[in-house]
């Protein structure tokens, strides 16, 4: 049984030399035949396996990773939560995820670090203000938080930024959602992974699959290379290799893989309570809660499954920090990293089944994969437990690249991906 | 920094191309009978190998497109040839 954690088991811990502590998740040896079958231990599947649990009492459940829990995409975004989109439909799911964040420490007894500090995208004209205003109408019609800033209010909420008259992207305002902020990435993956664990899930790990069993044109399991394992469900859950399982799978997918790069510097004195983009730059960064400015932008250039950035897209990042914050020219980088995203024609997920039946969908995310974890991870488990859509879930499913009905946030809301 | 093969104007620096799309790909026709699935497929879905795959590229300072054969997790270029001619 799993312990709670609590101020007063830290507190007896800590007077007996933290000797009681046990494993957060059991290392079992998987079972020839689950319920459910999730390939993928990052947050996506293990937030998949815990709602299967908790909403639906499905519990004969495996999560298989091929590396360990929360390696992947899960350890390499940068933390960020929002729901600032422009459709009802996406901020439908980006806001049932924000809401599900909200709660999800004294739901899962572990610590995530939501810091609800909130998130400035600033304008550079009159006619990126138009723009601005047209977001914040959309969002609060969609029943999300929004606020149009003034160029005085988004200097109030980040003086460092370039006030100079000399900018290349001066400041005219911005776009403000406060409810949106950081969490604990790390953090995410474990505490879903204990209480899904708690709840009987097997999570295994160190274990690749190979390929699908397919009998009467369902798929019914999986080959690993620790064996067979059968189910009456798979899910595929697997950021930036979609397009690999699927191809086992025996289909494609319209997904295209680009590394995804981001970058921190030394901790320094708390200077950036929020988050901040530029439209202009296309970069984002924050200060992290040990001091560190953690920086990203756009995806990369040449489409790639190396996990690691290229130059000419990190000297675009690193100038567009230094045009928002002059004075972090003076800043030591310290590291710099990239995940593979699947990245979908109109930046918009994938939920549903795929063309094999027996087997769901849960990709596409781009670089939306971290802040949208609870909800995905509900929603693919109603797929499963309910064989159908969920509401929020319907409009991303995959026949919308037949029927044209997509859900295109790259134009509506502007972002990245 | 990589630098990628032009067919017509030789090495040049990276940021002087676009990934346009994966090579071999052929456009369905007559345009009246193709199903709405078939010009899915043609439009977004791609075989996005990992490891070696062919794909058409435009560099930009000469307006050609090309063919590069390339791989996509070590970013070795082995290829690069004109698209036309039947190249892609």
């Amino acid at each position: 049984m799993t312990k709670r954690y609590s101020a007063f088991g830290l507190f007896r811990e800590g007077l007996r030399g933290h000797s009681g502590w046990q494993p957060a998740w059991r290392t079992p040896t998987p079972k020839a035949r689950y319920d459910v079958i999730i390939v993928g231990g990052g947050g996506q599947g293990l937030a998949t396996a815990y709602y299967l649990a908790k909403n639906h009492g499905i519990t004969n459940v495996a999560v298989i990773e091929k590396g360990w829990l929360g390696g992947g995409n899960t350890g390499r975004n940068t933390t960020t939560i929002r729901s600032n989109y422009f459709y009802p439909e996406s901020v439908a799911l980006y806001d049932f995820a924000l809401k599900l964040y909200e709660g999800l420490s004294r739901e899962l007894n572990y610590n995530i670090m939501l810091s609800q500090r909130g998130v400035v995208t600033v304008s550079h004209s009159d006619a990126e203000m138009e723009i601005a205003a047209r977001i914040v109408n959309a969002m609060q019609i969609n029943g999300t938080d929004a606020e149009l800033l003034s160029r005085e209010g988004v200097i109030e909420k980040a003086p460092l930024l370039n006030q100079s008259p000399e900018a290349r992207y001066p400041i005219f305002g911005g776009v403000w959602q406060g409810r949106a902020g950081v969490a604990r990435h790390d953090a995410v993956a474990w505490g879903y992974a204990r209480a899904a664990d708690a709840a009987g899930v097997d999570i295994i790990q160190n274990c690749e699959v190979a390929g699908f069993i397919v009998e009467n044109g369902r798929c019914v399991g999986v080959e690993t290379s620790q064996g067979a394992i059968r189910a009456d469900h798979t899910a595929l859950c697997v950021a930036g290799h979609s397009g690999v399982l699927a191809a086992k799978a025996g289909f494609q997918l319209p997904i295209r893989s680009y590394s995804l790069q981001a970058m921190v510097s030394e901790p320094v004195k708390p200077c950036l309570d929020t988050v901040v983009l530029y439209l202009g730059t296309g970069t984002y960064l924050f200060q992290s809660d040990k001091g560190e400015i953690v920086v990203g932008g756009g995806i990369d250039r040449v489409p790639s499954y190396a996990q690691r950035g290229n130059p000419p897209v990190q000297q675009a990042i690193l100038s567009g920090m230094l045009e928002m914050f002059p004075s972090f020219g003076q800043l030591k980088m310290l590291r710099q990293w990239a995940g593979v995203v699947d990245v979908v024609p109109d930046s918009s997920p994938i939920i549903g089944p795929s063309p094999l039946a027996g087997l769901l969908l849960n990709c596409g995310w781009g670089t939306g994969g971290f802040k949208s974890i609870p909800a995905g991870g509900w929603l693919t488990a109603h797929l499963i437990a309910k064989g159908e859509h969920h509401d929020i879930s319907r409009p991303f499913d995959l026949e919308r690249f037949a029927t044209g009905r997509l859900i295109d946030e790259a134009a509506g809301s502007g972002i990245a991906h | 920094m990589q630098i990628f093969p032009c067919p017509f104007c030789g090495p040049r620096d990276e940021t002087e191309f676009t990934f346009a799309t994966e090579a071999g790909k052929t456009r369905p026709e007559p345009a009246k009978d193709v199903s709405a699935e078939a010009w899915s497929d043609y439009l977004v879905t791609n075989v996005n190998p990992r490891g070696a795959t062919r794909e058409v590229w435009l560099h930009q300072t000469c307006g050609e497109f090309f063919v590069m054969e390339r791989d996509t997790v070590t970013h070795a270029v082995t290829g690069s040839n004109a698209a036309r001619g039947g190249g892609a």
